[in-house]
């Protein structure tokens, strides 16, 4: 300003008149400039900064996604029976969608399928069209490669089953965006789901990021999750019970194996089923995992543990004899028979030839009070508490309603219902010293202690007697395995409908093996055979026996008896019983 | 003074560049952090792949019938089984 000063001074001196206005008028314009700078640099800086700074942000830093894919399901060794992989699915806003026909062509040729198609998918009457669903990574890159105005790739992840249709009903499916839907990827859902987190980057140039600014949100990765399944005696079980559901023109079938040591279900099949990789309209029923969800009259398979009841109460010895009554007695109006008229029978007899008679007067002899209660104790009446969704609980009434009839039927499983896995529990009960086994679909070490139920030396009893139930002379011949002393017991029980009972049967068998130091409880149960064959020792027992047979051989388990150990009574002379 | 002045110039410009080149180390760092992560993603993913592969070839269905059908395995009857006990003498199984 003084040289500006001295300037004029200077002017002035040389003589020049300059207008007296000058000065003070380029003063004032240059400090209106400079007071619009100030005034723009505070908007900018104060104002309109939120829009600048976003503005600015969106040149250099980015938003990415960090992708978290679902938990594997696996089986006890590991073997996956769920597994997400990552795909791609391509679509575009059918009004951006702009592909020359040269471009549509190699499209097309990329997604294996024609330029109509593809051109009548954008034209058809939506905003938005998919143009390859859940397609490989790699097939997507190519077809990005082409860089086709308005095409947009979408990250999805898909669930493959490798097991299709074996273990379908145990580990269920996920539905729309990876949710679980069915059996244990709905009931672990929470487990087994990914959390996609996100966080800010400094990205350079080229598009790579350079630098964190912030965690937004962070990925919780699915984790993985082991069932008790063991994938070999899984497909084993399956194909087995499949081969009798067929041979015999059943309805349904399940089967159960429980380690009896620890509670462990090693597998669990049932018809019919569906493969959950394609699913596109399979009938619900065929997605019910009817072992847990669905309850039968056990018929005689209740036998033992009415039997185990009078034993403990000391109402009977194993060698106690039981009059028959040549095979009809008569309680109230009712008349219960046994297909096969006996004389006296000792109790381990009655097992043994599965006598309806002997099991009703054995307990007709206890109060109510004290049957409901064994029952009950054996996990009668409530749910197996296996981690499955659905499962149900069975009915048993309390013992107060039930009338001498009913008390007697249900000695050997009438008025009463379960599902396969609570009956394959209850039976660990005989199969270890007395102790009913928590049941669980999880992978778990080591033995578990069960609830003592019984006294060692009653179950040690009646494990005996299941033992003579599968040797000749008992309804279960067939159930015997080569190598091994097996003990069981047949259910063949007629079927409930409304009210009366029908001629349609459900043939079961629950035994467990090595007798002498029992390992596996397995349960089968075939629903409605048809074409004559409905004895459960006659349908359910071979299942059971090759089943046993090749799973303890797969495990290894010791031999307990001779290899020629299977005695099998001559044509004509099989014992056989009404439910 | 000068002295002092010029060394804590010379400290200055020294730290200035080793800011730079530090924060270029950070940047450099970060890029690779990013590339392992990204190939861990993708390992993790062939993994996936891999394992789905496994089980799919390694199905006991399959294995079943290739041994029966092209291997012409079966299992042996109970009749052609011996069992050895393994805590039995040697001598008596020979």
């Amino acid at each position: 300003m003084s040289r500006a000063a001295t300037g004029f001074k200077r002017a002035d001196a040389a003589g020049i008149p300059l207008p007296r206005f000058r000065a003070p008028a380029l003063f004032g314009v240059l400090g209106l400039v400079f007071a619009g700078l100030v005034g723009r640099a505070l908007y900018l800086q104060w104002v309109d900064n939120d829009f600048l700074q976003e503005k600015g942000a969106a040149r250099f830093s980015r938003e990415i996604e960090i992708p978290a894919h679902r938990g594997r399901v696996v089986d006890r060794v590991g073997d996956v029976l769920a597994v997400s992989t990552p795909v791609k699915s391509l679509w575009a806003f059918s009004n951006q969608f702009d592909a020359t026909p040269a471009e549509l062509a190699a499209l097309a040729r990329v997604l294996e399928t024609t330029p109509q198609k593809l051109a009548a998918r954008v034209s058809a009457n939506e905003v938005y069209a998919v143009l390859a669903k859940q397609i490989p990574p790699e097939q997507a890159a190519r077809a990005m490669a082409l860089k086709i105005r308005g095409l947009n790739e979408q990250n999805e992840y898909r669930r493959y089953y490798p097991g299709g249709e074996v273990a379908a009903q145990i580990v269920g499916f996920t539905g729309d965006r990876d949710a679980g839907q069915e059996g244990i990827e709905l009931a672990q859902q929470s487990w087994l789901a990914g959390q996609p987190g996100s966080r800010r980057v400094i990205i350079n140039r080229r598009g790579d990021a350079v630098e964190d600014v912030a965690a937004i949100r962070a990925p919780q990765a699915g984790r993985d999750l082991a069932l008790s399944i063991d994938s070999r005696l899984q497909y084993l079980a399956f194909r087995e019970l499949k081969a009798a559901v067929d041979k015999f023109g059943a309805k349904a079938g399940g089967i159960v194996v429980i380690d009896a040591k620890s509670g462990e279900i090693l597998a669990l099949g049932n018809l019919p089923t569906y493969n959950p990789n394609a699913r596109n309209k399979v009938a619900r029923e065929r997605m019910r995992n009817r072992a847990l969800t669905d309850v039968f009259e056990p018929g005689s398979t209740m036998k033992p543990f009415t039997i185990a009841t009078a034993l403990e109460t000391g109402k009977v010895r194993p060698d106690s004899l039981i009059h028959t009554e040549a095979g009809a007695l008569t309680i109230g109006s009712a008349t219960i028979h046994d297909a096969h008229a006996a004389g006296p029978l000792t109790v381990e007899q009655v097992i043994q030839k599965s006598s309806n008679v002997g099991a009703a007067k054995i307990a007709l002899s206890m109060p109510a009070e004290t049957l409901w209660h064994a029952f009950s104790d054996a996990g009668i009446g409530t749910p197996p508490r296996t981690g499955f969704p659905g499962e149900v609980a069975g009915r048993l009434r309390p013992a107060k309603s039930w009338k001498p009839i009913e008390q007697a039927t249900m000695a050997y499983g009438h008025g009463l219902s379960v599902n396969l896995v609570q009956l394959a529990r209850a039976y660990t009960i005989f199969a270890t010293d007395g102790e009913l086994k928590p049941v669980t679909l999880f992978k778990t070490d080591g033995p578990v202690a069960g609830r003592p139920v019984v006294s060692t030396q009653t179950a040690r009893a009646v494990r005996k007697m299941l033992e003579m139930a599968t040797q000749p002379g008992g309804t279960a011949p067939k159930a015997q395995v080569p190598g091994y002393r097996v003990a069981g017991k047949t259910g063949t029980a007629r079927k409930l409908e409304g009210r009366v009972y029908t001629t349609k049967y459900v043939a079961s068998f629950v035994g467990f093996a090595p007798a002498s130091n029992p390992r596996l409880v397995v349960a089968v149960m075939i629903d409605e055979p048809s074409g004559g064959a409905y004895y459960g020792g006659d349908v359910a027992g071979p299942v059971f026996s090759s089943v046993m047979g090749s799973a303890l051989r797969m495990l290894a388990v010791p031999t307990d008896a001779p290899v020629n150990n299977v005695i099998l009574p001559p044509p004509g002379s099989e014992i056989r019983e009404e439910t | 003074m000068v002295r002092l002045n010029l060394i804590l110039l010379g400290a200055l410009v020294a730290c200035a560049l080793s800011l730079v080149t530090s924060r270029h180390d950070a940047r450099r760092l970060f890029v690779e952090l990013e590339r392992g992560g990204a190939s861990l993603r993708q390992l993790d993913i062939e993994y996936g792949q891999l394992q789905l592969e496994q089980s799919t070839w390694g199905m006991p269905a399959r294995v079943e019938k290739i041994a029966r059908e092209n291997l012409r395995m079966q299992l042996p009857p109970a009749a052609r089984v011996e069992i050895v006990d393994a805590d039995a003498p040697r001598e008596g199984n020979r």
